[in-house]
């Protein structure tokens, strides 16, 4: 580290110095804020990946001290090294805001835009890069691209039609498992993830593709339908695990833990441990521990002000304390005599039904079932 | 010595008045002709047209902009569109909207539109406020907002509105049902 050279870099007006070999995108990251470019692909934990979805496109507007010419195309900024005395312009581009937009509906082109149903709603990387960067309506008239569905097992569920071909996952399998038994199949518009014949990803650490797909193609099955994340509390805990660090986030509403995934950084992806290792979480943490019983609570998540995660004002007051009665604090144990109780009349949240305890979704067995 | 703050207060709004203290003449002691006038002035109203109805014999036409009871719709397939995406719950301002969704099984597609439903939906109408922001945030056109009263109720327990309560009548097994829980085009019997 200390015999590679520093670098000055200037992105959008911005300089930093950053070791010889870093790439744009993790220079700009330094900076970060609305600097750093938007990556649908490139994992910063995963080694090979980057370079396919060009939502990272920059203009390079200089291309170093020595040789100033600009470079003729926008590129890659998680596949292009810094050079000494590099200026880039990302968002003060209009070529590259143009050329991102562009890539955006590129990327919604086949996307089924069921952001209503899909339980990646609210924390998707995908919308938000629309958001930013889409136009507001779509010009393919086509019928989108359809799959035949594959079952991966009691764990992660698979949509392919929202998967945008990242490769995320299979650098996960690769990289975190014993044996990555899924890919990418087929080639151009028929290239799908999918194991070879029907199989079930059941490795250890395979759940954690769920954490890196950058969209809701795979998802947690155990938290499949049971609720949105901005209805959830987001909770730091951790557990003495043999297999993996423990450290997670999970993701509560009143005692019932609905999600454990790792913990996310600012840029969605799985952070770092003290000592420097990625906190990647095994499948043992992720599907099988779902009672709070389980976990040491450290406190609650920070959550950015502007995500709609931050929304759930169902989720009584953030942290771990619980709201109370005060009535009968203050009526010297009288409980009020005209106060309807919810839960003798409602049917949604009964405390005596735990949702998060069901395997799978639910589904209208589980609802019928209740009634009696 | 008590300064007069009146004279050296500047007045907020014109429209202050000084109390007239002048003594009753003859005529206004007598009261009867002011009594005589005012009664006329009542007598006046007998022939006027009526601003009042008589409800509930007789009722007047909803504004088109009425937000009423929440209705939660059905495609023309009679399916239920809601997909339980809680964009009503999360936009609710009264947190009056509560759901539980769960997951289509093989053989329930012409029940539900999409592949998860709201196995429970429920709206706290002693919450709600009516501001119709759930239909706005709908993006399944699923819940609106009715044309029609939510009724009283002597107990509290009756504003728990379930699914039951809110999902339309299915368009083709009972069409007259479902026009009337739309509530639009209601015989109204007021003149104006």
């Amino acid at each position: 580290m200390s015999d590679t050279p520093l670098f000055k870099v200037t992105i959008d007006n911005i300089t930093v110095e950053v070791p010889a070999g870093t790439t744009i995108l993790n220079a700009a990251r330094k900076i970060g804020g609305d600097v750093a470019p938007p990556a649908m692909c490139y994992y910063s934990k995963l080694q090979g990946s980057g370079g396919k979805c060009r939502t990272c496109l920059v203009e390079v507007s200089k291309g170093s001290e020595k040789d100033p010419r600009p470079m003729p195309k926008l590129v890659a900024s998680c596949r292009t090294t810094v050079m000494d005395g590099m200026e880039v312009k990302n968002i003060t581009s209009p070529k590259v805001l143009d050329a991102r937009a562009g890539v955006v509906e590129f990327l919604l082109l086949n996307h089924p835009l069921d952001c209503p149903i899909c339980d990646q709603a609210g924390e998707c990387h995908l919308q938000d890069l629309s958001y930013e960067h889409g136009a507001e309506g779509t010009r393919y008239e086509f019928q989108r691209r359809t799959f035949k569905k594959h079952d991966l097992g009691p764990y992660i569920q698979l949509h392919m039609t929202r998967c945008i071909l990242c490769y995320r996952c299979v650098f996960t399998a690769d990289q975190l498992t014993q044996k990555r038994e899924h890919g990418v199949l087929d080639r151009g518009d028929h290239a799908e993830i999918a194991t070879h014949i029907e199989k079930s990803l059941e490795n250890d650490f395979i759940g954690n593709v769920i954490d890196v797909c950058p969209v809701g193609a795979l998802t947690d099955k155990t938290f499949r339908f049971k609720n949105r994340v901005w209805f959830l509390k987001p909770m730091d805990a951790h557990r003495d695990c043999p297999n993996c660090c423990g450290k997670v986030t999970l993701w509560n509403r009143g005692d019932e833990v609905f999600r454990v995934t790792a913990r996310k950084d600012e840029w969605g992806e799985v952070e770092n441990t003290e000592d420097g290792k990625t906190a990647w979480i095994c499948n043992t943490c992720r599907f099988e521990k779902k009672k709070t019983s389980d976990w040491v609570i450290e406190g609650p998540r920070l959550i950015s002000r502007q995500s709609v995660i931050s929304q759930g004002h169902y989720a009584g007051k953030i942290g771990t304390t619980k709201p109370h009665e005060t009535f009968s604090a203050v009526h010297a144990g009288r409980s009020p005599k005209l106060l309807m109780d919810i839960h003798s009349v409602s049917e949604v949240n009964k405390p005596e039904v735990h949702l998060s305890l069901i395997e799978g979704p639910a589904h209208s067995t589980d609802f019928n079932t209740k009634k009696d | 010595m008590p300064v007069n703050k009146n004279k050296n207060m500047q007045a907020l709004t014109n429209r202050a008045k000084e109390v007239n203290r002048k003594p009753m003449s003859f005529m206004e002691s007598l009261y009867l002709p002011a009594i005589f006038k005012g009664m006329a002035i009542t007598f006046s109203h007998i022939f006027k047209k009526q601003p009042t109805i008589q409800y509930p014999e007789q009722k007047r036409p909803f504004s088109p902009v009425f937000r009423g009871l929440h209705v939660l719709n059905r495609d023309e397939e009679g399916r239920e569109k809601c997909t339980a995406c809680g964009l009503c719950a999360v936009a609710c301002p009264a947190e009056a909207i509560t759901m539980e969704a769960a997951e289509r099984l093989p053989g329930e597609e012409n029940k539900y539109r999409e592949e998860k439903y709201a196995a429970k939906y429920e709206i706290n109408m002693l919450r709600c406020i009516f501001c119709g922001l759930c239909e706005e945030a709908c993006p399944k056109d699923a819940i609106y907002l009715s044309e029609t009263f939510a009724p009283a109720n002597f107990t509290r327990k009756g504003f728990i509105y379930g699914k039951p309560d809110l999902l339309i009548p299915d368009p083709k097994t009972d069409p007259e049902g479902y026009e009337k829980a739309k509530g639009r085009n209601e015989p109204t019997t007021a003149d104006n």
